[in-house]
């Protein structure tokens, strides 16, 4: 019989290694998976781990991939952990995502072939908008009927994939690709691009923005108000009613800045390593970026080193579906497998385990 | 266009059709969450079904062994949810998450070879006599065995929640958790059974979707479908009987979108597409106006994680 007591006082190591050995227990049944499908489990774990990082054959290839792929995770990642962290659950960032790359897209091919220096500051304001608009329907919606912000969230990514198509064959579509779906290339008009800002680092616009967010995101929850007001109403909403906080103004402000975050990274996906409006232009960021604010304990120096273990699997499995010929579906699976660990190693962070041999034991407290 | 073409027997006729799988996978979330538990790994649980029951049909070329081996791939994967939730005490939503990702990802491993491929065909099972009503038998009584399962099944399980001891003591736990515990019922036991239960009809539904409703299989064919037997569940306010008034309303809307767009109406295809979803949220507003969590039936202890205290 095992007896749980809630701990007063969480454990910061138990909280820094938890995550560690929830990825080691996902390289172990991630092995295991991979040698039923018939590959070799240390070639395979190696291939997505090590390899992207220190092998000289895919380093140069793999390395500024990392970064390309991480920064998206981490601007949404940090939106939506500021959520989670007030028990408001945004999950349609993927939906978000998608409309900040639409409406940027529209203002910026709007003034095509205009060069200015101003049009990608206004296309990424844009951007942030679009998100943070299609983020405050359920926000709104929350907040004045106390409808289920989840379900709405989420029904509007499937609502924005729809947009996303109809954008990509009718109003954005390039006038001169003779008739394919796609808008046009936005790599090659100069005002609107966000090239690599050094050569081959895969340094582009997004990937400082993301790092000076996870900078900003620390100093805001450590130090101001809010990330009090955050905690505060996430895990006594009762006691934040009583200090005067209205629930109202924390979800709109949650889901603007989830939905902004989310826009933002779109805009920043749409100008650089994607270039263009296409009907597959999101490739589920929305959603693994759940997985790498949980892996990141919803803290923003934990988003970062979430976000790059993430992105690593990313072009680890690339690499070993180029190599071994690994489904590219069997990543997913591995991603889902981290965060099932990671939820359920979250029992030693929160409740100390202790022994008992008697079941009969009268009730304490 | 031709709205003449549109042929009203055969709307309702598919539209029964396609209700069907977000009929089961929302019965089986009504008596998850009547256990206190929410489940948002339906989505997940329904495309395992659809990729077992797909696989194993046409392995074994039944269909019926393929819907058993649906059931069972949903109520499997529910395992890990019940687990986590139950044993590990995991947040229930990300859980939920977490269940759907890996769901999703898994069918996809698993369906690799099957995409292209066509499942053994399902015959329909006419009921005698009242198939042979004029259009009203077309309707109604010429469908497959599922169809008329599932609407049997609604009956079922509100008698089982509303009549049955044991269908009692679930919604006691789902209530008020701390009480069920101390009147001396195993909550955890119960919740888990709930789960596996709701996995399985999850399953079924998924299942329904890769070997009657489209037949085929393709990457993440069930497209939100697992998310709308969510959002039924609360548009039905918890009620076993209005779940077949959500199902068939989201069905209607699906097949007509589908008419409009075959006899090409002159709307962007992606607006009709869209229609289903934003009807959801729609009905998701229009439930939730002006009423209270407590007064719409939300079970008392939904989502929250029992902590046994010894």
């Amino acid at each position: 019989m095992i007896k749980l007591t809630p701990r007063n006082n969480q454990s910061k190591i138990l909280i820094a290694i938890t995550p560690i050995i929830a990825v080691l227990f996902t390289m172990i049944f991630g092995g295991i998976l991979f040698w039923v499908l018939g590959k070799n489990p240390f070639e395979a774990i190696k291939l997505i781990f090590w390899d992207p990082l220190m092998s000289e054959t895919f380093s140069d290839y793999a390395r500024p991939q990392i970064l390309v792929k991480a920064s998206p995770l981490i601007l949404i990642a940090l939106g939506l952990s500021v959520g989670f962290k007030a028990n408001i659950w945004n999950i349609g960032a993927e939906g978000q995502f998608i409309m900040g790359a639409l409406i940027s897209a529209g203002i910026g091919l709007a003034l095509y072939p205009m060069e200015n220096r101003l049009i990608f500051p206004l296309m990424v304001v844009c951007g942030t908008l679009g998100g943070t608009l299609w983020a405050l329907i359920p926000a709104i919606l929350k907040s004045r009927f106390n409808t289920n912000e989840i379900l709405v969230s989420l029904m509007l990514v499937y609502i924005a994939e729809q947009a996303l198509a109809s954008a990509s064959i009718g109003i954005l579509r390039n006038p001169e690709g003779s008739g394919f779906p796609g808008s046009r290339n936005l790599n090659q008009y100069p005002s609107a691009s966000n090239p690599e800002l050094i050569a081959g680092s895969g340094v582009h616009w997004g990937v400082v923005f993301s790092i000076l967010t996870v900078w900003f995101f620390h100093y805001l929850l450590k130090n101001h108000k809010f990330g009090f007001q955050i905690k505060l109403f996430g895990d006594a909403p009762r006691a934040a009613s009583f200090a005067g906080l209205k629930s109202n103004y924390i979800i709109l402000l949650c889901f603007s800045i989830s939905g902004g975050l989310a826009g933002m990274a779109g805009m920043f996906e749409l100008t650089g390593p994607a270039g263009a409006i296409t009907i597959d232009f999101n490739v589920g960021y929305g959603f693994t970026a759940i997985i790498v604010a949980f892996l990141g304990r919803l803290n923003p120096i934990g988003i970062l080193f979430a976000g790059l273990l993430m992105a690593l699997t990313y072009v680890g499995g690339e690499i070993s579906q180029f190599m071994l010929g690994i489904p590219a579906a069997a990543i997913q699976v591995f991603q889902g497998m981290l965060l099932f660990f990671l939820l359920s190693i979250d029992l030693i962070v929160k409740f100390q385990l202790s022994f008992i041999r008697n079941k009969h034991i009268s009730r304490k407290e | 266009m031709d709205f003449a073409s549109i042929d009203p027997t055969t709307v309702i006729y598919n539209l029964m059709i396609a209700a069907t799988p977000i009929l089961f996978a929302a019965l089986g979330e009504l008596v998850v969450e009547k256990s206190g538990v929410l489940n948002l790994g339906v989505e997940g649980m329904m495309i395992m079904g659809a990729i077992c029951g797909f696989a194993i049909s046409v392995e074994t070329g039944s269909s019926y062994v393929g819907f058993i081996a649906a059931a069972l791939g949903g109520a499997i994967l529910s395992i890990i949810f019940a687990i986590m939730t139950q044993y590990f005490l995991a947040n229930q939503v990300a859980s939920g998450l977490a269940l759907t990702l890996f769901g999703l990802g898994l069918a996809a491993l698993l369906g690799h070879s099957y995409t292209g491929q066509v499942p053994p065909e399902v015959s329909k099972l006419s009921v005698p006599v009242l198939s042979s009503i004029p259009i009203f038998g077309k309707m109604f009584f010429n469908h497959d065995f599922f169809v008329y399962c599932s609407l049997a099944l609604v009956f079922f399980i509100w008698f089982f929640l509303a009549k049955t001891r044991l269908g009692l003591i679930v919604q006691a736990v789902g209530e008020n958790h701390d009480s069920a515990h101390a009147i001396g019922y195993n909550v955890t036991k119960i919740r888990f059974f709930s789960i596996l239960f709701g996995g399985a009809l999850a399953g079924l539904g998924g299942g329904y979707l890769s070997l009657i409703r489209v037949p085929q299989w393709t990457e993440g064919m069930t497209a939100g479908a697992g998310w709308i037997a969510l959002a039924i569940v609360v548009f039905s306010t918890w009620q076993p009987w209005r779940l077949i008034l959500g199902a068939y309303i989201f069905g209607g809307i699906t097949i007509l979108q589908l008419n409009l767009q075959a006899i090409g109406v002159n709307i962007d295809v992606a607006l009709l597409s869209m229609t289903p979803y934003v009807v959801t949220i729609v009905a998701l507003v229009l439930m939730s106006v002006n009423r209270s969590k407590k007064s719409i039936g939300a079970p008392g202890s939904l989502g929250k994680s029992f902590i046994k205290v010894l």
